[in-house]
C-alpha cells in the first residue's frame, strides 16, 4: 500500500550533470606541443608541479604523452621545477 | 641524413654579456663549420631558473635552430660536455608538426 507515494523530498537532489570531458588538443586542432612555452604547459600541472593525469584533464593518451615528453624536457631545462609548492 | 633540430643551451650567469655572445657564436660557427644551415637564432638573455643548477639561481639562455647532418649532433654534445660554461643543454630533433610550429611562431614573432 505504500508503494505508490513517492518519496518527496523538500529541494530535488543536485543531480550532479557529468560535463563531457574533451581532448583540448583535438578541438582545437593543435599538432605539436611546444616544451620551451612554460606558462602553457603549467595548465597540466597542479600545484607542486607534478603532471595532471588524463582523468582530469581529459586529454586523449597521444597528446598525454606529447605533454608529458614536453613537461619532462622543460623540467630539464629548468623551465618548469620538478618539485614546488604554490607552482600557480 | 640532414635532419632539422633544435638545440637551446643554459650558459652560467658568471659570465659578462661579451663572453655569452662569444660563447654562442662559438656554436654557431661550430654547426656552421661542420656543413650545417643556421635557421633561426634567439636569445632569452638572463633568466630565473626554476630550480637552482650548479648552486646557480639565474642563467643565458640561447635556441639555435639548425639544420644538420645526424652524425654533427654527437660531436655538437661532445663540444657542449667539454665546455665549462654551459651548465645544461638540450637538442632536439623536429618532425614536420614542430618545424610548422616553429615557423608559426616566428611569424608571429616578427609581427608583434
Amino acid at each position: 500500500m505504500a508503494q505508490n507515494d513517492e518519496i518527496r523530498y523538500l529541494n530535488p537532489p543536485a543531480v550532479e550533470v557529468r560535463k563531457k570531458k574533451y581532448c583540448r588538443f583535438k578541438k582545437a586542432g593543435i599538432k605539436y606541443v611546444d616544451y620551451k612555452d612554460a606558462e602553457y604547459l603549467k595548465k597540466f600541472l597542479n600545484e607542486q608541479g607534478k603532471i595532471l593525469p588524463r582523468r582530469i584533464t581529459g586529454t586523449s593518451l597521444k597528446f598525454q604523452r606529447k605533454v608529458a615528453q614536453a613537461v619532462k624536457r622543460a623540467r630539464h631545462l629548468a623551465l618548469l621545477p620538478y618539485v614546488t609548492d604554490l607552482l600557480k | 641524413m640532414i635532419k632539422q633540430y633544435e638545440t637551446v643551451f643554459i650558459a652560467t650567469p658568471v659570465l659578462s654579456d661579451a663572453q655569452m655572445k662569444e660563447a654562442a657564436q662559438k656554436y654557431v660557427n661550430l654547426i656552421a663549420s661542420n656543413g650545417g644551415e643556421i635557421v633561426y637564432e634567439e636569445d632569452w638573455g638572463l633568466k630565473q631558473l626554476a630550480y637552482p643548477i650548479q648552486k646557480k639561481t639565474t642563467g643565458f639562455y640561447h635556441l639555435i635552430e639548425f639544420r644538420a647532418d645526424s652524425q654533427f649532433i654527437d660531436t655538437l654534445e661532445t663540444q657542449y660536455r667539454r665546455d665549462e660554461r654551459i651548465i645544461r643543454f638540450l637538442t632536439f630533433a623536429m618532425d614536420k608538426d614542430s618545424i610548422a610550429y616553429a615557423e608559426k611562431r616566428r611569424a608571429n614573432k616578427q609581427s608583434k
